[in-house]
């Protein structure tokens, strides 16, 4: 923990010195109605790279505060939370070219086989029913455009 | 026109068929959405928050309050018979409220938590209703430098009160400034932190950062404890209900008291976890059956819930007053004033009485309706966490996505929904508070036009915010809260008292 606690705070610090950069780059002094662009912008990275140094601090000089005596992720935890991120942005990438329905019903489809091992005809019907009904919702009752792919264009929408 | 005039002419709106309607949608999914893991109010508030867009402002903003009233009832079920606390403040409501479920017991824990919700609740709007219009008379006053020092107690509260790091909050807070920054400059019509990119042109949409933040990555961390959820089943009795409401009236001591806490605490933001625990914390101070308290009393989960209750509805008072939430779920809704065109903050009790009064008397409504439906209904509510792991965790995520497209119709919001969920996920491990990150990233283009205004009005001097007696009184306590963290081990050492309990960081809310 201590040590993903001083990387984030590494990663914080960079962040910050580019902030700051900008701000210095859109001008951080006073303008001819006002402060410049840059004024607020160099402030917070000024401020959150202060603020990051301090947590860098924290991480590198605390004895043992009670944060620390847990470990970032456990070697099994992290496979679950893969299991999922993995699968999610997968989703994700595959509507740019299916749409989102399609995408999702793949998506639920998939992980009901492979993570829960349940039986085909149950995930054919709730693959197929969750996308359907919130189609209807958004599409047809409320009028809220989603990504749509071939399929969708086939039906005519 | 006077405050019960108003308030009548708010129940007029309130009770039209259509909106009693919307309040008992918005109840059963806010409740469900509190059920789910992975969605409270915020994001089940930001996921609704597209379908509004075509409503009547008055019946969009009932639907989305009453969303947020079923999250809190929700998370009430979650955290007794799951023992999964659906929201950080539902947290003290498991440390008597899940033993008495195994005691077979649900059944009274359960008719406690929604009683308790009622009570906090109403006695929070009484107050909302009486100090609604008085405080936005107070607010149309206000100049720039007054709204950024109101922007400035808001975020130092986060830091000197919220429970968590106080540079790890600064650090939430700075990001979500950061991120509000990214875009187009309004005042000067310059591109900030976009580096040349196009996508970085239209800035970060705070409900994608909602989305991602509670929703994704609460999922991420209720997965790490493994792919299942257990709970005990419920069996709300009309006689169990009966006989705690009896057993209740014993407790109206801590009724009040949990009452006055939640509502002080939450009319700050991040307010209801520490008013939830100080208020359980409290009651055990005070109860003669200080001993049993762990080990399933009534008394352990009235005092938590009623305190979140009445933080939850104090947190609107600022919203609709000022046009400053005092919650990320308060924020949502902000959004959503915005985008429905109006322009929040105390104009609103002048231009548009109806809106706000209309939201106020929903407040009423919505919590009877809600109160009774949960009693009624709570073994359909949480049979939702028997539909197996494998096809929630694929329908929440697919809802999420869906939420963040509909923001801005882009799929560059749907992967920023993934990015930020990583990233509360890394942060929620390192103890970095989410909630003042979504305030300041809705509060951020607000915050530096009224700090700009003000320099501009006193030609760069930072002694504006010291001119008016109001803005030097709540600029004055804003840096008595910043620096509250460095005193507090001072004054502790001078008193030579004890070290303080740890209250967990304010989560989303």
């Amino acid at each position: 923990m201590r040590r993903a606690d001083a990387l984030c705070a590494i990663v914080l610090l960079a962040m910050a010195g580019t902030v700051g950069a900008e701000g210095v780059r859109l001008g951080l002094g006073w303008g001819s109605d006002g402060p410049q662009p840059g004024f607020f912008v160099f402030y917070l990275g000024l401020g959150l790279g202060l603020a990051s140094a301090a947590v860098l601090g924290q991480a590198l000089l605390l004895a043992d505060p009670p944060l620390y005596r847990k470990r970032f992720v456990e070697p099994g935890q992290i496979g679950s939370v893969l299991r999922v991120l993995v699968p999610a942005a997968a989703m994700v990438l595959v509507t740019h070219w299916l749409g989102l329905y399609v995408a999702g019903a793949f998506y639920i489809g998939v992980y009901m086989r492979w993570i829960g091992r349940h039986s085909w005809p149950a995930i054919v019907g709730v693959a197929l029913a969750i996308p359907v009904v919130t189609f209807l919702i958004f599409e047809v009752w409320f009028l809220v455009p989603m990504p749509k792919g071939p399929l969708e264009a086939y039906l005519g929408y | 026109m006077s405050g019960i005039e108003h308030l009548l002419l708010g129940f007029q709106i309130a009770i039209s068929p259509v909106n009693l309607l919307v309040a008992v949608i918005g109840i059963v999914l806010g409740t469900i959405i509190g059920v789910l893991p992975g969605l409270g109010g915020a994001n089940g508030v930001a996921l609704l928050l597209p379908l509004t867009f075509t409503m009547h402002p008055t019946t969009a903003i009932i639907l989305l309050t009453c969303i947020y009233w079923g999250a809190l009832f929700g998370g009430a079920i979650t955290s007794i018979l799951f023992n999964i606390p659906g929201e950080p403040w539902s947290v003290a409501t498991t440390l008597d409220g899940h033993p008495l479920a195994k005691q077979g017991k649900g059944g009274q824990a359960l008719t406690a938590a929604f009683t308790s919700s009622f009570v906090g609740a109403a006695f929070a709007i009484v107050l909302v209703s009486f100090f609604a219009q008085p405080l936005a008379e107070l607010a149309l006053r206000f100049g720039p430098p007054e709204f950024f020092a109101i922007q400035l107690l808001t975020f130092s509260s986060f830091i000197g009160l919220g429970g968590a790091n106080p540079v790890k909050s600064l650090v939430s807070i700075l990001i979500g400034f950061i991120l509000a920054a990214v875009g187009l400059d309004t005042v000067t019509g310059k591109l900030r932190l976009t580096f040349g990119s196009i996508e970085l042109m239209r800035g970060f949409s705070f409900i994608v950062a909602v989305i991602g933040l509670f929703g994704l990555a609460e999922i991420f961390l209720t997965v790490e404890e493994g792919l299942e959820f257990r709970g005990v089943t419920p069996r709300v009795r009309f006689r169990d209900i009966l006989a705690t409401w009896r057993e209740l009236g014993a407790y109206w001591k801590t009724f009040l008291r949990s009452a006055l806490i939640g509502f002080w605490m939450g009319f700050k933001p991040g307010g209801a976890t520490p008013a939830s625990f100080m208020s359980y914390g409290f009651a055990r101070r005070f109860s003669r059956q200080r001993e049993k308290f762990g080990t399933g009393v009534l008394e352990g989960v009235v005092a938590p819930e009623t305190a979140a209750h009445a933080a939850g509805v104090a947190a609107m008072l600022p919203m609709i007053t000022l046009g400053i939430p005092g919650s990320p779920t308060a924020a949502v809704m902000l959004g959503g004033l915005l985008i429905w065109g109006l322009q929040p903050g105390p104009m609103l009790f002048v231009e548009k009485p109806d809106f706000v009064w209309g939201l106020i008397a929903s407040m009423y409504t919505g919590n009877v309706i809600g109160v009774l439906m949960v009693l009624f209904f709570v073994p359909a509510f949480a049979a939702i966490l028997r539909i197996p792991f494998a096809i929630l965790t694929p329908l929440i995520v697919f809802v999420c996505a869906i939420g963040a497209y509909a923001v801005g119709n882009s799929m560059v919001d749907v992967w920023y929904m993934v990015a930020f969920g990583v990233i509360g996920y890394v942060f929620k491990k390192l103890d970095y508070p989410l909630a003042p990150l979504v305030l300041a990233l809705v509060l951020g283009d607000l915050a530096e036009g009224a700090l700009r205004q003000s320099l501009i009005m006193s030609q760069g001097s930072l002694w504006i915010f010291f001119e008016s007696p109001i803005s030097a009184v709540i600029t004055i306590a804003a840096m008595v809260f910043f620096s509250l963290p460095l005193l507090s081990p001072v004054l502790r050492r001078l008193r030579g008292g004890p070290t303080p309990t740890a209250v967990p960081s304010a989560g989303s809310h």
